[in-house]
């Protein structure tokens, strides 16, 4: 397989998982900058795990272990003397279901991640604006930033989400099956979406449907049972696979 | 065959439904009756008077429970500024970090808190704050009803904490928001109509109490503002007027009972109403 030109997320023998149990065994793979990368594989192979993994998330759950090492531009993310909160500010996350915060109107939403960490509120407008129009948001959403977010549509629920992520500017963008709730027509407008983001950050996508993993990404790792089986271009992974079982995934032979 | 079966299933259900409608009944008459007795022989003791002047001394007619509503108001007061903190602090650790040991030890202790009888809160009050400061005070009372609330407040704040999905946290999480920010700010915030609730329920349970005030608060015939000083209040008011032999206290205490009442039913309406929150239960 081909080396990323640019790799700004690096794992390294990472192994995770919840007590005695191993969800992900000795993964390791360069992340490349400003394009998205694909994990696929079948439901519970570790993908949202793997996730999870690069921006600690994965620690919070009950019992749950992480071996190994990632590195964000260089910076070792599981450092003695990291904060895991920090982690998080610079690796952002969005999740399957839209998850809006309820009481919040939809200016509140996107500027949750400023108010919650102190930014100043001079800019606060603007960088609502800006999270807002980023996400392709901002022409539906202009004229009722002070209505409910739970007013707003699924879709337009999950690019919210989207904006609020991006709002704080984080450098990597995880997306958790972002469109597998949605409807077919919201599904396209997430995909279109993530591949205008690239320019902006680095984005990585887990999504259990191969056709968008096709769509949407430049490299694809193919997971299985918790193990990274290959990891290539996009293109040369679903025209040329070269291990045996990414063959009979992507051709649908099981999973 | 079937037949005979149909008709039988009917007269079960014809014999059900009537026995439900007995059982609303047998509910719904005490109190209703309840409530006409006391609006029926409290509303003629209600006067301007009566809501802002003092008691008159035994034998004469007139005086009114004007202390007894601002007493009542002191205690309420004071027991929300002490119970409140450790109702709803206690709720938000058991929703945090309920399933740990200390998590366990604190729920148990609710929980025998809970069964605890308000009689014997104001018994536990009494001999740990009246003997040593050798005086009932308005703070010894609101300590007996805040030893009340708090197991009310904490089961309260627990529930509703609870129901906020784990989804919100985590978002909150993903923004770099550390975990008690996320808690409070964003998990706290989303149950804060459902904390509303449980606080105007514990204060409708407190401000009703009687018992654990009599050995703590005591009773005052004068105004009193003074958290260190004896303070009267309805419920304390109530008792001794109901007691008494003379026909004007005793109606002044169906006056005092039906102020009660309109308290606790405010209290129990906006425990209602805050739980429709702005935005909460809107949309989808
Ligand atoms: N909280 C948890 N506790 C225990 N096991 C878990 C937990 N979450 C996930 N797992 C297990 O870890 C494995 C990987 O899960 P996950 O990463 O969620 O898979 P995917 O996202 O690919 O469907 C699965 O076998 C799953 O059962
Ligand atoms: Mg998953």
């Amino acid at each position: 397989m081909t080396a990323p030109s640019r790799p700004v997320v690096g794992v390294a023998a990472l192994s995770a998982g919840f007590g005695d149990r191993t969800a992900l065994r000795d993964v390791s793979l360069a992340l490349e900058a400003h394009a998205v990368t694909a994990i696929i594989g079948p439901s519970g192979c570790g993908k949202s795990t793997l996730l999870r993994c690069l921006n600690r998330m994965h620690e919070l759950g009950a019992g749950a272990w992480v071996r190994g090492r990632v590195t964000l531009d260089g910076d070792d993310l599981y450092g003695p003397d990291v904060d895991a909160v920090q982690v998080r500010r610079r690796i952002g996350m969005v999740f399957q279901r839209p998850n809006p915060f309820p009481t919040l109107s939809i200016r509140d939403n996107v500027a949750a991640g400023l108010d919650l960490n102190g930014f100043a509120r001079a800019e606060r407008d603007d960088r609502v604006e800006a999270a807002l129009k980023q996400a392709a948001l901002w022409n539906e959403v202009a004229d009722r930033l002070n209505r409910s977010a739970l007013a707003l549509s699924g879709g337009q629920q999950q690019r919210l989400c989207i904006a609020r992520a991006l709002a704080v500017e984080p450098e990597v963008l995880l997306m958790d099956e972002p469109a597998s709730a949605l409807d077919p027509i919201a599904t396209a407008r997430v995909e279109e979406l993530i591949h205008e983001l690239k320019d902006r950050l680095t984005l990585i996508v887990v999504t259990h449907n191969m056709q968008q993993a096709a769509r949407i990404s430049t490299r694809t790792a193919f997971l299985y049972m918790g193990e990274l089986v290959e990891y290539d271009r996009t293109e040369a992974l679903f025209t040329n696979p070269k291990e045996r079982r990414t063959e009979d995934y992507v051709t649908g032979k099981f999973g | 065959m079937t037949q005979s079966r149909w008709a039988r299933r009917a007269a079960t259900d014809a014999a059900m439904t009537w026995l439900c409608g007995l059982a609303v009944a047998v509910t719904l008459v005490p109190l209703v009756s309840l409530l006409w007795m006391v609006v029926a022989r409290g509303a003629s003791a209600l006067s301007w008077s009566f809501l802002t002047s003092l008691p008159k001394p035994v034998g004469e007619v007139g005086g009114g429970v004007g202390n007894g509503i601002i007493g009542s108001a002191l205690l309420l007061g004071l027991a929300a500024t002490i119970g409140l903190p450790v109702g709803i602090g206690a709720g938000l650790f058991l929703a945090a970090r309920g399933d740990g040991t200390a998590g366990r030890t604190v729920r148990f202790l609710a929980e025998i808190l809970a069964g605890v009888p308000s009689v014997v809160a104001g018994l536990a009050v009494y001999a740990l704050l009246v003997r040593p400061m050798h005086r009932f005070s308005a703070l010894a009372g609101s300590l007996a009803l805040a030893i009340l609330m708090v197991p009310m407040l904490a089961r309260g704040t627990e529930e509703t904490v609870r129901m906020v999905p784990r989804d919100l946290f985590e978002a909150s999480l993903g923004l770099g928001v550390a975990e008690w920010k996320s808690g409070l700010l964003i998990v706290a915030r989303t149950a804060a109509g459902g904390i509303t609730t449980a606080v105007c329920l514990a204060l409708a349970r407190a401000a009703g109490e009687t018992a654990p005030l009599l050995f703590t608060a005591l009773g005052n015939q004068f105004w009193n503002l003074r958290p260190d000083q004896p303070t009267a209040s309805l419920p304390v008011l109530i008792f001794n007027y109901a007691v008494s032999p003379y026909p004007d206290w005793q109606k002044q205490a169906w006056g005092a009972a039906l102020l009660l009442l309109v308290l606790v039913g405010v209290l129990n309406a906006a425990a209602r109403l805050a739980t429709r929150g702005r935005f909460a239960g809107g949309g989808r």
